[in-house]
């Protein structure tokens, strides 16, 4: 999938990718939906979550990933470091890639993120060789203080999981973003695609999201819209937008009217 | 002897290795992690690691996830 003449690539750890779309495989309504919804959004990274195998041997989310999409791990459903560096050394073994998601988890109605814990289990991970892209607080402090521990790129929230509310804080995004040498990630509470666009706009390198997608009313149509909105905002990034300004400015010539403007 | 696996009793084999473990509960062991007693178990290292009683066997994979779970 990856192409290196490929213009304007996102590359994270060693790899480079032509999509700033990562998609979670949650909540769909079956696998196929899963891989139809993968398709549709253009994402070459998904992220899955790790649970203890069922004895009766159901279908596995894998047959569900399209060949050369990459896969990213995470550590969704930890509380604590201890419990989060134990879940990625098994998606490594599970997986066979460095690659993590690395989400610790400070309470169960805001799915925020516990900082504290999370810098300990990146500390601890990035020693052992771990990829580790962490979901964090919009708080600058906490993405360098991340950063400086060796973490691949910072993730932060644009509002909580699954709230759908849009970017809150672009200000603290922008801060972020002003001092950050890895990738800076929206991670969590895009809702639509302008949300998403928004967030390519401000200067982010990707957007990860999930039931954006999944929890559309059409979670397919929805996967191509966010494909689309990711892209128009990081072409309008990359291209640089006017300045606004306070009055009107014609854009059509004043010269050669039919009749001069007031006679 | 007595083991847990994923946190339920088991009664098996004297010996048992986590590979034979495995093939009997019907797992397929390409995209599974094992650990025992809070250590992976490297696949490469299935067939030598025998089991003891009193051992915790967790046997996990991947499931549809995005985060918060």
């Amino acid at each position: 999938m990856v192409d290196p003449s490929v213009p304007d690539a996102f590359t994270i750890g060693q790899k480079t990718y032509r999509s700033r779309l990562i998609i979670g495989t949650g909540k769909y309504k079956d696998l196929a939906q899963t891989r139809a919804a993968i398709e549709r959004s253009g994402a070459e990274i998904v992220t899955v979550a790790l649970r203890r195998v069922s004895l009766s041997g159901e279908d596995s989310i894998l047959q569900a990933i399209p060949a050369g999409v990459a896969l990213l791990p995470n550590t969704a459903g930890c509380y604590t470091a201890e419990e989060a560096v134990r879940t990625a050394r098994l998606a490594r073994e599970a997986g066979l890639t460095e690659f993590v998601k690395l989400e610790v988890i400070g309470d169960q109605r805001t799915l925020f993120p516990d900082v504290e814990e999370t810098l300990k289990a990146t500390k601890i991970l990035v020693a052992e060789g771990f990829t580790v892209l962490p979901y964090t607080t919009d708080d600058p402090i906490a993405a360098r203080k991340l950063e400086d521990l060796g973490a691949a790129a910072v993730m932060p929230l644009a509002a909580p999981i699954g709230s759908g509310l849009g970017i809150r804080n672009p200000y603290n995004l922008r801060i972020i973003l002003e001092s950050a040498k890895v990738p800076v990630i929206v991670d969590a509470g895009v809702g639509t695609a302008s949300d998403a666009a928004f967030a390519m706009e401000l200067g982010c390198q990707a957007v990860l999201m999930n039931t954006g997608i999944a929890g559309a009313r059409d979670p397919l149509m929805m996967a191509e819209a966010m494909r689309d909105g990711v892209r128009a905002g990081r072409l309008a990034f990359l291209a640089g937008r006017m300045p606004k300004r306070l009055y009107a400015s014609a854009s059509s010539p004043l010269e050669g009217m039919i009749a001069s403007p007031g006679g | 002897m007595q083991i847990t696996v994923n946190g339920e009793a088991r009664e098996v084999n004297a010996e048992l290795t986590v590979e034979e473990l495995l093939l009997q509960l019907g797992i397929k062991a390409e995209r599974v992690a094992v650990e025992v007693n809070l250590e992976v178990v490297r696949r490469e290292r299935r067939s030598e690691r025998r089991l003891a009683p009193g051992d915790a066997v967790e046997i996990v994979s991947f499931v549809g996830g995005g985060a918060g779970w």
